[in-house]
């Protein structure tokens, strides 16, 4: 959602530079997966600080509930249950928006301004520059914008950059009955993330540690996680994201090399014409069939 | 309308709605679809109504060009069998390009690099088709493998494609007395003697 205060480090479809001067910290929200009960407080406080309100849905004989993020809810609990060492766990991850640093969903964009990251690291849909054409959802590596059925618009978690703008942490973090939800500098959330990951590790989860990949540049909302050598057991946690080569090629160096190749055939059309001039009727041809005509 | 009534007729009337409705429906295509591609083109959706309503047309103006082009296409599929007098032309183009076509071979109603035109905008048109289906989200959904496939051969079939219809509105405009031919079906003889002598041939029995 679009709020202004806050400063813009890139911008979709955007070929040159956003604000750069002023330097504000990053923030991040981390997710204590080992310290989740479930409760989806997180997911109510994000409908109502939001003002969306997804459809009721079905039970699915599952904790799940909605299924799936969607326009309207753009967070949700998966829930799974694994055997890791002899014995049943139920692991709770709270999906949504990761807020890369290499968003794949801001590169794909063709709306200027549709997609914006802010400096604080941030990244949100501005819905009213949105031309529903879904190239984010082809760009992202988490599987995360969807497209409303109303509207054509993008939607997902904004991180509460309006409440952040404000120095608010995000809803969710607020509902948060058991501290599982943290928010604040980057840094300061790193630190806290090395605390909980060596109490875990002396709780027996010897790889525990922090989910933070590199592969899109780090993101602004990590997981501490129990098994961190094995994301996927989390409702198919990616081990290691990154944008699609395809989406690299495809909105990458395609980009300006197309472009120039067109410009290229234009210009050398234009000059050719110049250059050789017109391939007109010879002479010769035109007199002969004007004898014929003639006869 | 007769003009001169020695004139040749190279294209009948539905023929040529046929390749008009094509080439509108490219055009537009081109102009919203680079749009999408490069921010340098964003503006260009101002001429659909808007960029909302750019992304909303661009499909289904696709559609309209893949049933045309294949109307199109067996309309004149048998005209561009390739032939080895085709493929020594071919050789030769380079020198014709340089404005000394003296030593090209004779021609039929179409050169080798109208035939080679042909059969590479075929192949241009069905990857244009399959990979937008693919990446039309507001009737399909297919898998993200799919669609990112589908987004990378969509552009590179396009930037391929807008280039040959470059040099295929190129080639009409520098060799004089062609573009009527699209407009009202007919070229001079002198015109088919000069370019097509084969064609001229058989057409006159000359």
């Amino acid at each position: 959602m679009a709020l202004q205060s806050l400063d813009i480090k890139q911008r979709s479809a955007t070929t040159t530079p956003s604000t750069q001067v002023r330097q504000t910290i990053e923030i991040a929200k981390l997710i204590d997966v080992s310290a989740c009960i479930g409760c989806k407080a997180c997911q109510v406080a994000c409908s109502e600080w939001n003002d969306i309100r997804d459809e009721v849905g079905n039970c699915h004989g599952v904790y799940d509930n909605p299924m799936d993020l969607s326009a309207k809810s753009w967070t949700v609990m998966r829930f799974t249950e694994v055997e890791q060492n002899n014995k049943l766990e139920w692991l709770i991850r709270k999906d949504g928006c990761m807020h890369c640093a290499d968003p794949g969903c801001l590169k794909a964009c063709p709306a200027p301004g549709a997609i914006i990251q802010y400096s604080n690291g941030i990244v949100d849909f501005h819905q009213e520059n949105c031309i529903g054409c879904g190239y984010c959802v082809t760009g992202c590596p988490f599987n995360v914008p969807r497209i409303s059925k109303e509207d054509s618009k993008a939607y997902k978690c904004s991180l509460c950059s309006d409440r952040v703008a404000v120095n608010q942490a995000p809803a969710c973090v607020k509902a948060c009955p058991t501290g599982a939800i943290q928010f604040g500098a980057k840094e300061d959330m790193k630190d806290y993330a090395a605390k909980r990951v060596a109490d875990l590790k002396e709780r027996g989860y010897d790889q525990a540690g922090l989910y933070d990949p590199q592969g899109v540049g780090g993101t602004h909302v990590m997981y501490v996680l129990h098994h961190a050598d094995k994301p996927d057991l989390y409702a198919g946690l990616p081990a290691n994201p990154s944008i699609s080569p395809m989406v690299a090629l495809w909105k990458g160096f395609a980009k300006p090399l197309a472009t120039l190749a067109l410009a290229g055939v234009a210009l050398g059309s234009l000059f050719h014409y110049v250059t050789k001039g017109p391939n007109e009727v010879s002479k010769e041809i035109e007199d002969e069939i004007e004898k014929e005509d003639a006869q | 309308m007769i003009r001169d009534p020695k004139d040749l007729k190279r294209y009948e009337p539905a023929e040529r709605a046929n390749h008009w409705v094509v080439g509108i429906s490219f055009i537009l295509l081109a102009l919203s679809g680079l749009a999408f591609f490069h921010p340098a083109f964003f503006p260009l959706t101002q001429l659909f109504g808007g960029p909302t309503w750019a992304r909303i047309i661009h499909p289904y103006l696709g559609v309209l060009m893949a049933l045309s082009f294949l109307a199109l296409f067996f309309r004149f599929k048998h005209l561009n069998k390739m032939t080895p007098a085709d493929k020594e032309w071919l050789g030769k183009v380079g020198q014709m390009v340089d404005g000394d076509d003296h030593n090209m071979p004779e021609q039929g109603k179409y050169n080798g690099g109208q035939k080679l035109m042909f059969w590479a905008l075929a192949v241009c048109m069905l990857l244009m088709t399959v990979s937008g289906v693919f990446i039309w989200r507001a009737w399909f959904g297919f898998d993200i493998t799919v669609v990112r496939l589908g987004a990378v051969v969509h552009a590179a079939a396009a930037a391929v494609m807008i280039g040959l219809i470059m040099v295929h509105v190129y080639a009409a405009i520098w060799v004089k007395g062609t573009i009527r031919a699209m407009w009202y079906g007919t070229v001079t003889r002198a015109w088919a003697k000069q370019h097509h002598r084969g064609w001229y041939r058989q057409v006159t029995g000359k």
